[in-house]
Formats: C-alpha cells, structure tokens, sequence
C-alpha cells in the first residue's frame, strides 16, 4: 500500500481562469477514503479554495457526482483503493456548463425535471379522509425501481445523445415519468407522452445504454426508455387505425 | 442591489419546508411563496431517513397510545397539547403523502403496512422499504413543482434575517453561482434548515445540518429551546457515522457484546425473546440504548476497532429474503461501506448523534416569539419530542408542522404590508460585513478546519451521552475562546463564484452558536433527563425542572437561560417503564 497517492483534479475560477486547467494533490493514502475524503483533505488542509458539491456521504442525495479516471461516479461511493497507483483524475460531469471547479450547473435538468410533470395527476382526486389508495405490492413493483432516481446527474454525463443534443429530455427525467406513468394511482400518462414523444423526446435515444451502466442506485433509465418507446409507438399505431380516439 | 421581494419566505427545502410551501400554495393561493435553500431541494437531509414515520391508521391503534408512547419518551418534558394536535393531524399528512405518489410499503391486500419502531407500544410506523425520507423528500419535491405559486432559490445561502419594526421581514443571502449578496424581502419567514448533527465529530447528519436556522433566529432574537436535548443513535457504523436504520431492529435485529450476548436485558429493558416484543429490549427508546452503550463499554464488554468502542447489530437470522425487501438500503450500505454483507455477517455499530430534540422555541402554529418568524421541523422545538425523540416520529413531525407554520405564516402575511427602504439598507451592511469579514479580509491566521476539530474535541468530551459540571464549565469557556479566534480567519478563496469557502466559514459561525448554547442549556439543568444524563445530577428532577430552557442571545454574544414550564394536558408525569 503506498503512503501517498496523486489526485489531479480540474481548477476552472471564471474570474483567474478563461478555460479550465489541471492542479495535482498530494495526499495521504488510506484504505476507508472514499474520493470525496481526500477532497475534504484538500480543502480542509491544502486549498481552501478548491470547490465541489457534497452533502451526505451516504450515496443517497446525489450531490457529489463527478468524473473519476474519466467514469462519472459518486465521488463518496468510489474509493481511492480502487485507483491505485494513482494518479487518480477528478473532474466535473462531462456536458454540462461547469461553474467552478467541479461544480457544473443543472439548470437545464431542473427545468427538465418539471417538463415531465412528475406528481400523480388524476381526473379526480380522493379527499384524505377518505383514506388511501389501494396497491398492492405487485403493483408498487412496477413502478418502483423507476423511483429509485437520486438525480446525480451520471447519466446525462454518460449519455453520448444528450452531448451532441442538449435538447434532449434525458434518461432520468424520462425514467421519472415513466415512474409515474407506471403508478397505479396516476392517471397522466397521456398528458406526459406530449412532451416525451415530441422533438426532444425518447426517438432520439438509440439505446446506447450508457446511462444504465452508470447508475449508482439500478434504475435502468435505458429500459424506461425502450419500454416508453415501444408505449408511444403503440399510441401512435392506434391513432392511425382509431382516428376517432386510442384510448 | 436587486430587490426580491415575496410574500412567504421559507429557508430551507427539506421536508418542512416543502411541506409547508404546498400549504401556503394551497391555503392562499394569491401568495407569492418562495423557497430558499443552499442546496437543491432534493438534496437536503430528509433524503437520508430510512425507517419510517409514524401515524395511526390501524384499528387495533388509538391515537391515545401515540401520544402516550411519545410522552413518556420524551421523559415527560414534550407539551401534551402539542402531542395531542400532532398524534391527531399525522394520520392525514401520511395520506396526503399516499395521494401524492409516496411509494408506501403494503400489505397484500394494498393496504398501507406499518412496522413495528423503538419506544412504540403498537406498530404505526409507515415505511418505504429503508429509504422512507428519500421517498417522502422526492415525492414532495416533485408535488411542488405542480404549483406555479411556488418559487425557489436553489443554492442561495441564507446568512442573515432581516428584522425592522420588531418583526421579520426576509434574510440576506448569497447566490452561490455569481456570488451576489441581496436582500430577499418577506411578509413572514418560515425557518426549516433542519438540524445541527455537524456540531459533533461523529454524527449521522450530512455536511449542510449546521443548526443555520438556529443561529440565524437566535441572532435575530428569538430564543432557542432544549438545546441540552442531543440524540444519540445507538447504530452507527464506526468511522463514517452512517446510520444503520432501527428498522433493523424493530424488524428482528439483535444487539449483542462481545461475547455475543444480548446486553440489554441487564439494564432494565426487558428480557430476551427470539421476536421482538414492542417497547422491549432491542425496541426500547434510543436514549436508553445509547446509554447502554457506554455502560457496557465500562465493564469492558465492546468490541475494539480502528475507530474506538463498538458492538454487534445481528441481523442474519432474518434472512435474505426479508432483508432484501425490507432492509435493502441496510446491506447496500453494509457492502459499500464496511465490506460486509449482512445477510452473513455481524453489523459494527456504536452511539451516534443523529438529532436535535430542541430548537427554536415555538408555539404549536410553528411561531416564534418574533413576530413574522415562524419555524417547524428540527430547526424548531415545539416541542413534542421532550427530552428524546422516539423513531419515526420526525418524519411525520416535518408534515404536521410544515404544513401548520405555512398555514399561520400565510395567515400572518396575507395582512402584512410590505417592507421600507430600511431593510435594503441593513442587506448593503450586511454584504460590507461579508466582504470584510472574509472575502476581503487580509492578515487573517485561523484556518477553519482547525477550529472546527477543535469545537468537535470539545462538543464531544463536554456534551456526549453523559456530562458533569465540570467538563461543561471548562467547554463553555473553550468555545467562547474558539468565538474570538474565529474572528481571524484566513480564507485561501476570495472568489464570488460558488465560493464554498466562505460557506464553510459562515457555517462555523453557526455552529459555534449553537454549541454555546448547547453547552450552557446542559451546564444549567442540573437533573438527569432522557437524553441528557449528568453523572453528577442522575435522578430527574420535576420539582426543578419539569420545564424547556430557552437560551436568549445576551449583548456579549453568550447565551442567557430562562425556564418556561412544560404544558401537561391528560399524563401526569410518571416512571418510564419499558421491557414490562
């Protein structure tokens, strides 16, 4: 085990910086840190002025996700162990606009999340007194692995479709409607396939299938996606044959 | 400067806070509501709860029993009036939260399943596998997003509540992105930044619960109540302080020394049966197991690792199956973090601090003192969780008093004016302050991570599992030395843009606050009560102390205590009795 190891990690300050460069780190070697550890290193005793994104350390708010030897990972789920010799490369997701450092900026995301309307939409809703509901858990395993999504934003990272076409949807937006679509209490599934199957929507994704192999949590956004497909296409098969209405 | 102006503010996009945005959209939907948070809302600590939330919804309960259960949990220092209004309103919240989309557990019939939690007579506690606050956090971020009425500053840093004519009129605060520092202008502020983990060096809370909210309000003048009142979870994984959920136990697990006995059953809590018995042994009150804990260490009976003192949570004899269904969160954080599978191994635990029973002081409408501040989840002691908090009932505290504090601050707002001139003034003092005081500061010499080590060496020798005079008169002199040199900072970053420096300084400032007043809240009550024990003061003491303290921010920046006493409606206080 070596004593040390290298961390590279990209610096990009707007106000010093006109493009982003490379600064390297020493920093102790120890088998329990994960990389966010020896970014807390660097901050608390090498460089206060290095900036990123963390919040629990548990893998499950999604705040710290980041490139590591090129692969866009939870930095607090990646250990250093698994890099070594080093050098280990830290550097902000790929496709977004990055703010500082390792901070890049979801604005696009946000904006996205809420295009998908990811709240259970129905006709009629039941006053709270009335009590809950019914599903069963065969019907809750529909859904839930679709409802799993922390949006770290991984996946946008990995998707070769969103770098070349910002304006696609993407797949855990996608994945998030499709959660809700599946939900046995959610009545809006006609309502989202306006925006998923219009320009920005599913057709663009040719089921690389990157998203999934990144995802820390096993949501699947690739299958989401092909099973909307194969939903949407079937939508649209039944409009040509019933013009007066496919439902 | 801009000028932002709305009519409800809300610091802080947890679960309180969302919570109580829906009800101000939905209560008075020609407001303006905004929420601010230095994170984006889906990341904000509530995501990280696992077991459950308790309410009432099975025949065989009464609302009673969940009253009595937190009551007596509480060690009889909760407000029964405020019990009895959360007991009666979490039903409905949880099934709000059903109707939303939340992906509760079931029965087979569809039916809402519930789980038995530690300290609760009858199983209430609603739960989503072991992710219950991720679900619950998600399911309310995306139901906001419906509301047009509701606008957000994500990753806005709060660092000051503006105050004019005796009432609370907005905060000042920094956007993280550009780095401009404005006035944001409110009818009526709701505080819900959660709690204040991070004060200590070992706790389960995440890097933002750095008791902001509190400082903020206890700057402002408003008082902050219970603070002695410190939460330690008995299961915590050594070194990292992740929490491994009671719902391990509460599903079968064991606790066990290192000679693979049940150690519990020594201490009055019961005795060993193979499945777990409600209010028994391994489903007794944390503070009671914490205490154990250390108990069990002095004889010599923990285990010994890299990271200090532990035990053995054994979960094997559940099997795969239901660990997998129920507990999967528990052994995807086995195997990541420990290396271990649980299925097949023995879990390491130990004491962790994982909550904040007090807060800032409010009535049972979520109000503080000051007028136009309100206040609801960790960041507020209403209080019904007494002296220790029983499991499950945070999650349904966050619904209950969000969506009261958004009720009473839209109330409140809808008959305020707006804001004067003055209040632009105090946000342009505010950034001079900021930039003097950090990002143009020179000559400085502190390093933050310094001081912080320190306040951690000192939280956690004065103010752990069980204090004395001694330690916490020597630690309240400690800290306010820390005070005076954190004044001397030496920030490396003097860049506007997502400077996260100056964050982590500001957040020093706040849990400095807050330790002070912890300290001082313990010095002075001298009894032994829930989670606060004193080695030299071990009975509790009702003639004394059957009240909340509520530190005051005197002149000179040190806490100043008052007692105000405890509302009991239909449980005079009595014996905990658990195990019997």
């Amino acid at each position: 085990m070596p004593s040390t190891v290298a961390l590279t990690v990209t610096r990009y300050r707007p106000e010093r910086e006109s493009e982003p460069t490379f600064q390297t780190y020493e920093i102790p070697f120890r088998k329990d840190w994960v990389i966010l550890d020896a970014l807390n290193h660097v901050k608390d005793t090498l460089d206060g002025s290095l900036s990123f994104r963390w919040s629990c350390r548990m893998g499950v708010c999604g705040s710290c996700g980041m490139k590591v030897n090129g692969t866009p990972k939870l930095t607090c789920a990646t250990f250093l162990s698994d890099y070594l010799p080093g050098p280990i490369r830290v550097e902000p997701l790929d496709y977004f606009p990055v703010v500082r450092d390792l901070v890049v900026d979801l604005t696009d995301f946000m904006r996205k999340l809420r295009q998908v309307k990811p709240w259970i939409i129905r006709k009629e809703e039941k006053p709270p007194g009335e009590g809950e509901y019914l599903q069963t858990p065969d019907q809750l395993d529909v859904y839930k692995q679709f409802s799993m999504c922390i949006n770290c934003m991984l996946c946008y990272s990995a998707c070769p479709i969103y770098g070349l076409e910002p304006g696609f949807i993407g797949p855990a937006a996608i994945a998030l409607a499709q959660r809700y679509n599946m939900d046995s209490r959610d009545e809006g599934a006609a309502e989202r396939l306006k925006v998923l199957s219009e320009h920005d929507g599913i057709w663009q994704c040719t089921f690389v299938g990157e998203c999934t192999k990144v995802c820390p949590k096993h949501v699947d956004p690739a299958g989401a996606i092909q099973q909307y497909k194969l939903t949407a296409a079937t939508q649209w098969v039944k409009s040509l044959l019933l013009p007066w209405g496919a439902r | 400067m801009d000028l932002h102006a709305c009519d409800v503010l809300i610091v802080g996009g947890g679960g309180a806070g969302l919570r109580a945005a829906i009800a101000v959209a939905e209560t008075y939907p020609r407001l303006r509501v905004s929420v601010i948070s230095k994170v984006y809302p889906m990341r904000s600590h509530t995501v990280s709860a696992e077991g459950g939330a308790a309410a009432v919804i099975k025949a065989a309960d009464s609302l009673d029993e969940h009253a009595y259960d937190t009551i007596s949990g509480g060690d009889w220092l909760s407000d029964q009036d405020a019990v009895e209004a959360f007991v009666r309103e979490a039903p409905e919240e949880m099934l709000r939260l059903e109707h939303w989309g939340c992906p509760w557990n079931r029965e087979s019939d569809g039916h809402i399943a519930v789980r038995p939690f530690g300290g609760m007579k009858i199983e209430r506690t609603w739960f989503a596998a072991d992710k219950t606050g991720f679900h619950l956090l998600h399911t309310l971020f995306q139901t906001t997003l419906k509301y047009d009425a509701i606008q957000r500053y994500d990753e806005w840093f709060v660092t000051k509540l503006l105050v004019e004519d005796g009432r609370c009129q907005g905060v000042v605060a920094i956007e993280l992105a550009t780095g401009n520092i404005q006035a944001i202008t409110a009818k009526a502020v709701i505080l819900c930044t959660g709690g204040c983990g991070k004060v200590f060096p070992f706790t389960t809370n995440a890097n933002i619960k750095n008791g902001d909210g509190m400082a903020l309000a206890y700057r402002a003048g408003a008082p902050l109540k219970d603070m002695e009142f410190v939460q330690y979870h008995p299961t915590g994984l050594p070194f990292t302080g992740i929490l491994i959920t009671e719902a391990a136990r509460a599903e079968g697990g064991w606790l066990l020394n290192k000679d693979g006995y049940r150690y519990l059953q020594d201490y009055d809590l019961g005795t060993p049966t193979p499945k777990p018995v409600l209010r028994s042994m391994e489903l007794g009150p944390r503070d009671r197991l914490s205490q154990c804990f250390v108990k069990e260490q002095e004889k010599g009976r923990t285990l010994e690792g890299p990271y200090g003192h532990y035990v053995h949570l054994d979960i094997r004899h559940l099997g795969e199956k239901l660990i997998d269904t129920k507990l999967p969160f528990v052994r995807e954080l086995c195997l990541k973090y420990v290396g271990i599978d649980p299925v097949r191994e023995m879990i390491p635990v130990r004491p962790v601090v994982h909550y904040m029973m007090g807060g800032v002081h409010t009535d049972i409408h979520g109000a503080t003192p000051l007028p136009g501040l309100y206040a609801a989840g960790e960041v507020a002691c209403v209080s019904i969780n007494g002296s220790n908090r029983l499991g499950s009932n945070s999650l349904t505290e966050i619904l209950v008093f969000g969506a009261r504090a958004g009720k009473a601050a839209g109330a409140f707002a809808a008959d305020q004016a707006g804001g004067g001139p003055s209040l632009v003034a105090q946000a342009h003092d505010e950034r001079r302050r900021l930039e003097e005081a950090f990002l143009r500061k020179s000559g400085g010499k502190e390093r933050i991570a310094t001081l912080r080590t320190e306040m951690h060496q000192i939280m956690e020798e004065s103010a752990g599992i069980y204090r004395t005079e001694m330690s916490l008169k020597d630690a309240a002199g400690k800290l306010k030395r820390l005070q005076e040199r954190s004044q001397n900072l030496s920030l490396d970053d003097d860049s506007y843009t997502f400077n996260t420096e100056l964050t982590a300084a500001l957040e020093l400032s706040y849990m400095l606050d807050v330790a002070q007043t912890i300290v001082q809240s313990a010095l002075e009550r001298r009894e032994s009560r829930g989670s606060h024990q004193r080695i030299d003061y071990p009975q509790r003491d009702d003639e004394r102390f059957l009240s909340h303290s509520l530190a005051y921010r005197a002149e000179d920046g040190s806490p100043r205590l008052e007692y105000r006493p405890v509302t009991i409606t239909r449980w005079p206080p009595g014996k905990r009795v658990y195990g019997r």
